[in-house]
């Protein structure tokens, strides 16, 4: 039988907050919120605030669901809850 | 060949290959019909996903928007991404564990009342036929605009094509036809967007290109900056929209998207709870390569537009103009008799009009392209539609034949029986969606954006709650669902009397800077707190809930949980 859900579920969740902070932060941060200040800064053409709502967000929430993707596959294995 | 013929070609060959992926793939039992018997691997799922996501409004309206509101149109880009987040971290692995077929058989086992599912079908149901009816409508408007036939008949063929391979293959057939769809509807994306890429700035990946250096050397959005000023506009990449409506709007979209039971009934159909991660991992990167490349295009275009027509003769203007002229969605009129066109942004200036659809359907021709590039945006723009609609179609017929009457109303109906209404409730709906689209009432438009706040007011917290929070009962879902969307619902009635009912101006301008758009985000955080505050009052839900909600959060055991 399965070592412990209680532990496997609080892995989960942290790193849930941790993934969804970023988030949090990339979109509506540097995207909207910040996103004046940030375009004081520049790559090539793009200022930076700019990049961040209309490219750079979207990059990031890919590269953010592979990632939990990876770590889950990892955390399923650990605690053997991962299907046959 | 003339841009008509190469259409016919185009549109011909697709729907003949819808239609031989539709033969080849029926659906034999009521699991094949809902959830394509659970069998889809998670790349070809993220595919069909992002088809499905994917309608008219992203294919051919969204670029047009940016291109008209510059900066402030991120709200759309990010807001339509950011929701596969939620979705693959906070629902679909769990949801895919819970292992039945639609999103209100979730509510009403959860939640352990035959009243939430109700709510929750009548949910599913308005959201998906407003959706619908924009569809068809997407779908008579590129026929008729490429070839020529009336509306109508555009609406009809439509309906027959989804009809066919809807009604016949259910999930399965909608899924591999999704697939075909994706396939056809980006490379119409992105042929012309790299073609104008490379035209304007050498740079052949339109994500890059739009933050090159156009040949005279000035990067291309500093260009487009100073040309929106010239003409009295506000700079390109400056937003005009307050940050909190800003913050609002994108939350809505989000959570919206996490809420839609089209999108969440994807994650049904693949084998594993893994594969539900990783599957909304490659539906995003599906989107991503078009929400990247739709920003580039809006920049592309808008330069592109305002070079060609501002304070040039009127009669010089190339064909394009005056096709779209005729069609009604261009109207120059020559204020100062000087001939020439003046595009400004002070309305008793501006002589030029012109309908944000059209700048990606006219943006070949704008750019000169050959006729098969001009084309082939007709045949993706009508995958992107049909795409949408069958999938909508789906959610509509499994909540009558399934939720309503299997789990509600007649529990002994055999799997052939409910097979068949699943079949005649598709056939029914799709009738029922092409006359939306063939007379529209007027609003259709305005209650399709609304639809996001609706969704992330209702389902969203019911569903998250469900998984996260074992102490959520009954009580507090039902409230928190039906105080969320009244909430949102009386409020954008309120703030869009003016368009709904004619009236000279709305009620309430906006809550705080809010619009009507983002108003949606705080239905949804009233409806946390009221299932929230109502749950911790109320008795806590039974046992076996509780365990079911322990089993749910633990991957091991999903193959078996699907033949319940």
């Amino acid at each position: 039988m399965a070592k412990d859900h209680h532990a496997y579920w609080k892995k989960n969740l942290r790193y849930l907050v941790v993934l969804l902070s970023i988030w949090l932060i990339v979109s509506y941060g540097f995207g909207i919120v910040f996103a004046e200040r940030l375009n004081a800064l520049r790559i090539a053409g793009f200022k930076l605030g700019f990049w961040f709502a209309q490219q750079g967000s979207i990059y990031l929430f890919v590269a953010l669901i592979f990632i939990y993707v990876r770590l889950m596959n990892k955390l399923d294995k650990e605690f053997e809850v991962d299907e046959l | 060949m003339s841009v008509q013929l190469w259409t016919l070609i185009l549109v011909g060959v697709s729907f003949a290959w819808y239609i031989g992926i539709a033969l080849w793939t029926r659906a034999a039992s009521t699991k094949e019909f809902y959830i394509a018997g659970g069998g889809v691997p998670p790349v070809l799922n993220g595919m069909a996903t992002a088809a499905d996501w994917m309608s008219a409004a992203s294919f051919i309206s969204m670029a047009g928007i940016i291109s008209f509101s510059g900066y402030d149109g991120s709200v759309y880009l990010m807001g339509w991404t950011g929701g596969y987040v939620l979705l693959a971290l906070l629902l679909a692995p769990y949801l895919r564990k819970f292992g039945q077929f639609t999103v209100p058989d979730f509510i009403g086992e959860r939640y352990y009342s035959q009243q939430a599912r109700i709510v929750a079908v009548i949910c599913a149901l308005f959201v998906s036929f407003t959706y619908i009816a924009g569809q068809m409508r997407g779908v008579g408007i590129v026929f008729s605009r490429f070839l020529e036939v009336d509306i109508s008949l555009g609406v009809v063929i439509g309906m027959a094509i989804v009809f066919f391979y809807a009604v016949l293959g259910g999930m399965k057939g909608i899924t591999y036809t999704q697939v075909a769809q994706y396939v056809v509807l980006i490379f119409a994306f992105m042929v012309p967007a790299i073609f104008i890429s490379i035209q304007m700035t050498d740079m052949p990946l339109p994500q890059l290109g739009m933050g090159a250096s156009l040949a005279d050397g000035t990067y291309l959005l500093d260009r487009l900056d100073g040309l929106n000023q010239e003409l009295g506009f506000a700079p390109y990449t400056n937003g005009s929209k307050p940050i909190v409506d800003m913050v609002c709007i994108t939350a809505a979209l989000m959570i919206g998207t996490a809420g839609l039971p089209h999108v969440i009934v994807r994650f049904f159909t693949v084998p594993r709870v893994r594969d539900a991660r990783s599957s909304a991992g490659w539906a995003l990167v599906f989107i991503a390569i078009l929400y990247t490349t739709a920003p580039a295009v809006a920049a592309f275009v808008r330069t592109n537009l305002i070079e060609t027509v501002s304070e040039k003769n009127y009669t010089e203007m190339p064909s394009w103009f005056s096709k779209w002229e005729a069609a009604g969605l261009i109207t120059f009129t020559d204020k100062n008799q000087d001939g020439r066109i003046q595009y400004v942004k002070a309305p008793e200036r501006n002589e030029l009009s012109i309908d944000r659809d059209i700048m990606v359907l006219a943006n070949p021709e704008i750019a000169r392209l050959p006729a098969w590039v001009v084309a082939l945006v007709a045949a993706g723009g009508l995958a992107a539609a049909l795409s949408t609609a069958a999938g909508l179609l789906l959610v509509i017929s499994s909540a009558i034949s399934h939720d309503l009457l299997k789990k509600a109303i007649r529990p002994n109906i055999s799997e052939r029986g409910e097979l068949r209404a699943a079949r005649i409730a598709a056939g029914v709906s799709v009738i029922f969606a092409g006359l939306l689209g063939i007379y529209p009432p007027g609003f259709v438009a305005e209650v399709v954006a609304f639809a996001f706040g609706l969704a992330a007011a209702s389902f969203f917290p019911a569903i998250f709650l469900g998984i996260f929070d074992k102490r959520t009962n009954k009580e507090g879902a039902v409230a928190g669902m039906v105080v969320g969307l009244a909430f949102t619902v009386v409020m954008i009635l309120l703030m869009k009397t003016d368009k709904l009912f004619g009236l000279e101006a709305p009620f309430i301008k906006n809550v705080a800077g809010i619009s009507a758009e983002g108003i949606g985000t705080i239905g949804m955080l009233i409806n946390f707190l009221v299932t929230i505050l109502i749950s911790r009052f109320t008795a806590p839900p039974p046992a076996e809930v509780q365990e079911m909600v322990e089993e749910i959060r633990i991957p091991r055991g999903a193959g078996n949980a699907i033949d319940k």
